[in-house]
């Protein structure tokens, strides 16, 4: 049989790479997915989730008529609904009226701080516009956050603080100019494959030479140059050592310092006392790697630093980040092609949402909303009495769940989010969610979070409408709609349209602030007006290649790397350091260190790859364990180990795997059957208020088979 | 160093930059040589022989794919050796290989007049369709050894190294190590391979079971269960016939 093949060109809903789709289709059905050979982004190649993963927009379980909850919800006794007889069908009428009294309700009765959203790093750009426009401008609260909070909240405050922009400096294809390059904290193979063939590719064509600073033995050790073991939660004393010895060395970059940085001196003196030994007796590197590591970078040309959820996922992330912006200024590698500070940023629109002021500190565009002149601003476009909007600064996503109480949040409207999978320390977030006195879910699956739901929203997939991602190195690229939208669902930004109006109406409010729109491109040139880097970004302008922000006007040709005259904030600024440990060291009782992390075939909480097929090549959570551990332990591969911190306990299956090193288990946060955060703490970093996800001491024991939750769920894999 | 060549293609005078091949240097004129291998975005190797051309003072001719051009050379794209080279190859293909789903190549026969009974005593190079994971299928008879895939799973994109030949001469195919389901071998599932394929002998599942006439809702209603058993059946059918094969 000969298939219809109608092409729709797109951009890639899973990680912030932003690859470039072609669906290829039969009538509404999507069979194929392939990338044209001269995308910018990914030059035709794609990995298993942005070719196969995809499927997920058919799944049967997927909710496409609003839902109210049977039995009413009390704070206190709130429960999860999974099943879809909890919930009576109701039309997008019934559920949004519904919706607007219970928000309007306790709005009157508590004030905006009872209010609070998440909003989505999947969703598109023009989604979260509009929510945190909601929230501000209706609601007058800043309790707006997103799980950029649980991600890479410390790679942006450090970079802020250090040179006033958080964003990834280079393009990430630029790493075939890098002479030396560092990842850390990052299984880039994994989780942003794309960018990991770039990254194999200058090693083995280019002749880069590659460290990586890592507790895992991850798959780009396989091209590494040097492979620094650190114990977790070591980076600043390792990063800080190589910096010890740049200078000790003269390896330093004399001239950029004097004409590009600041605080130079305070440094020098704070660097000190980070010697290789000492760093070898925190970190457990030994002291000649960290030597050889620092005269390779210091040596180098051009060198570039590129960084995950290792780095910022500690109670010191932000120093942590800090510690690598230091080497950057100290050897002047930054501002020119090939070089550069780049976190890689998970979700396919975590910049976009970020860019888009979906946080508590910030107007869409970093403008502070505790700064008289922004507030004056966006009063001004979304016509604002004087004084109407917030000027306080709202509370982070970690916040937001611990404000949760009879005097603090009383209501959250969860759009795309899954904080039951994603917040530290599960059962402490569940207590949480169950004292909330409404919660609205806008997503395409009940999900663990919006189990706890009063109304569920059925919004559509990526596929099924149009609007702008923007990709980790700062790409606002187009998502178009595909297919039409499954049963009743609606687009996020329509559903939103619609639900201001009803509140603005209950509320009484004099003026509009704004929402009609035919088409997401009108969003965005709205957007254009209040976010001077985005001015330049217009839907016909992006038709065919994304534009890298800033693009400051519309003939602005968009910016592939940063800083190349001066730093947004002036000079580049050194911060001293102190060292810091993980909050929670092994002891006694629990003696090795939880690390937490993704792996190829799933996707943060699960809610999509576990609806896809994907979930056939990876059904269940497995913990890495080195054989030195499992030997003691007693555990060999494929084994039940039960896993338990101060916090909670969880039943999975062992790979005793060299992957992992001596004291440390891996264990990946997907599978709710065995949830990782349910182990780790929520101790936060002080400046970032990000969650220490990537270390607590845990204790691993031989479980027996019937306390896994899914015995039958194996799949043997040969891969990495 | 010279930075520019200058040939005759065809009786055309053609400029080309040194290490251009002729088949880039051909195509900067206007003249399209025929490729069945050759892919833009992979590594050449000369494998199908389609793009050969004739090379004044050369004894054989010439794979265009790789052969570069240089100065003063004199190049016949189209002469009556290499129409019947061309036809040749696409006749032993086509007795040999199920190009059903490969309307490139058809094209081809098509323009140069392959008979595909031309050797009625060839043997079919049959294998059953390989369906061992969820992802994709794998139907060797279809597939022409142009080795597109397995350069994308190596150097040219994945460096994952999944897939190589096994066998030699007419046993030959495409394989993973010791024939191992690929979800037991490094495949990471990219699909890279998939993308490159010339003939459909690689191709997404959800298509191939469309094809075969299942609707949407069936495809998507099968159960994991359901997806499993299809693969444990379908492995153990095969087992004779890898088996036997050696």
């Amino acid at each position: 049989m000969t298939l219809n093949d109608r092409v729709v060109t797109t951009t890639c809903p899973f990680c912030g790479v932003g690859c470039t789709l072609q669906l290829h289709m039969q009538d509404d059905f999507i069979y194929r997915v392939t990338s044209p050979y001269d995308s910018v982004v990914n030059r035709g190649n794609l990995c298993v989730k942005g070719r196969f993963g995809y499927d997920f927009i058919y799944n049967q379980k997927r909710v496409t008529k609003p839902l109210i909850r049977r039995t009413p919800q009390k704070p206190g006794q709130r429960t999860q609904a999974f099943d879809l007889s909890e919930w009576r069908e109701v039309s997008w009428d019934e559920a949004l009226e519904y919706v607007a009294d219970r928000l309007v309700e306790i709005y009157r009765r508590n004030g905006s701080h009872a209010m609070a959203t998440y909003c989505c790093a999947k969703a598109t750009n023009e989604d979260n516009y509009l929510l945190e426009k909601m929230y501000r401008a209706i609601f007058r609260t800043n309790n707006v956050d997103h799980c950029t909070r649980l991600c890479h909240a410390a790679s942006v405050v450090a970079l802020q603080m250090a040179v006033g922009s958080s964003a990834m400096s280079n393009t990430a294809a630029e790493v075939a100019q890098n002479d030396v390059f560092i990842i850390t904290g990052s299984n880039t193979a994994e989780n942003h494959p794309i960018i990991a063939l770039q990254m194999k590719a200058a090693i083995q064509k280019h002749g880069a030479k590659l460290i990586v600073v890592d507790p895992r033995r991850v798959e780009m050790v396989n091209y590494a140059t040097l492979w620094l073991p650190e114990k977790p939660g070591s980076d600043v004393a390792v990063f800080s050592a190589m910096a010890h010895v740049i200078l000790k060395e003269k390896l330093y970059n004399q001239a950029f310092i004097d004409q590009r940085t600041e605080n130079f001196q305070a440094f020098a003196a704070s660097i000190e006392k980070f010697t290789p030994e000492y760093a070898e007796s925190v970190s457990g590197v030994e002291r000649n790697l960290i030597v050889e590591a620092a005269r390779l970078y210091g040596n180098a040309k051009n060198a570039a630093i590129y960084w995950s959820l290792g780095i910022p996922e500690h109670s010191h992330g932000t120093a942590n980040a800090l510690a690598l912006i230091n080497l950057a200024l100290l050897t002047g590698n930054i501002g020119r092609p090939g070089t550069g500070l780049n976190p890689l940023r998970g979700q396919n629109n975590v910049q976009g949402a970020s860019d888009m002021g979906a946080m508590p500190w910030h107007y869409p565009g970093y403008q502070r909303v505790d700064d008289e002149t922004n507030a004056r601003k966006f009063e001004q476009a979304w016509n604002i009495e004087p004084g109407g909007l917030n000027r306080e600064l709202g509370l982070t996503t970690t916040e937001i769940v611990s404000a949760i109480g009879p005097n603090g949040v009383r209501s959250l409207y969860i759009m795309g989010e899954n904080p039951m999978m994603s917040e530290p320390n599960l059962n402490h977030t569940r207590h949480k969610m169950e004292q909330l006195e409404f919660v609205v879910a806008q997503d395409i699956f009940i999900n663990e979070s919006g189990a706890f739901a009063d109304v569920f929203l059925p919004a559509v997939s990526w596929a099924e409408k149009d609007g702008t991602f923007t990709n980790t190195d700062r790409r606002v690229q187009r998502v178009r709609k595909a297919i039409p939208p499954r049963g009743e669902a609606r687009a996020d930004w329509q559903i939103i349209c619609d639900l201001a109006k009803r509140l603005e109406a209950r509320l009484g409010r004099p003026n509009s602030a704004g929402w009609d729109y035919q088409h997401p491109s009108e969003i965005m040139r709205e957007i254009g007006t209040v976010v001077p880097e985005y001015r330049g970004i217009t839907y016909p302008r992006i038709e065919q290649t994304g534009i890298q922000v800033p693009a400051w006007d519309e003939n602005h040709p968009g910016t592939p790397y940063l800083f190349a005259e001066t730093f947004p904030r002036g000079r580049g600024k050194f911060h001293p350091l102190e060292d810091a440990r993980m909050a929670e060291m092994p002891d006694e009782d629990y003696p090795l260190i939880l690390t937490t992390g993704r792996v190829l075939e799933h996707w943060h909480g699960g809610t999509l790859t576990r609806h896809s097929w994907l979930d056939d090549l990876f059904p269940e959570a497995l913990m890495e364990i080195n054989p030195a551990d499992a030997a003691r332990l007693k555990v060999v591969e494929g084994s039940p180990v039960r896993v338990t911190s101060r916090r909670g306990s969880i039943v999975l299956r062992a790979k005793v795997t060299q992957k992992t090193t001596p004291g440390v288990v891996f264990i990946p946060f997907h599978f709710h059957e065995a949830a990782a955060n349910l182990l780790t703490q929520d101790v936060i970093d002080p400046q970032a208020k990000i969650p220490e996800y990537k270390a607590c001491a845990v204790r691993v024991s031989p479980a027996r088979e019937e306390e896994l939750a899914n015995p039958e769920a194996r799949q043997v894999r040969g891969r990495y | 160093m010279i930075d520019s060549i200058t040939l005759t293609i065809d009786g055309k005078p053609v400029i080309a930059a040194p290490g251009t091949t002729i088949l880039k240097a051909a195509a900067s004129a206007g003249i399209e040589i025929p490729t069945i291998c050759y892919h833009d975005y992979c590594t050449a190797n000369a494998l199908c022989r389609l793009c050969v051309v004739e090379v004044e003072g050369s004894r054989v001719l010439v794979p265009s794919c790789v052969a570069k051009v240089s100065e003063g050379m004199k190049v016949s794209t189209s002469t009556q050796r290499v129409i019947r080279s061309r036809r040749t190859i696409l006749e032993m293909l086509a007795s040999t290989v199920d190009l059903s789903e490969a309307p490139e190549i058809q094209a081809y026969m098509h323009e140069y007049g392959a008979q595909s009974e031309r050797f009625p005593e060839a043997e079919q190079r049959l294998s059953p369709v390989l369906d061992d994971n969820p992802m994709y299928i794998r139907d060797y008879s279809k597939c022409v050894l142009c080795w597109r895939c397995v350069q994308v799973c190596a150097e040219d994109a994945q460096y994952t190294h999944a897939i190589n030949f096994s066998g030699r001469g007419f046993e030959t195919q495409i394989s993973t190590f010791f024939e191992k389901p690929l979800p037991e071998t490094t495949c990471v599932f990219c699909g890279q391979c998939v993308a490159v394929c010339p003939t459909n002998a690689l191709k997404p599942k959800r298509q191939w079971l469309l094809e075969q006439g299942y609707s949407p809702d069936e495809i998507m209603s099968l159960t994991r269960t359901e997806r499993r058993r299809r693969m444990r059946r379908e492995t153990a059918a095969e087992q004779p016939a890898s088996g036997g094969k050696s």
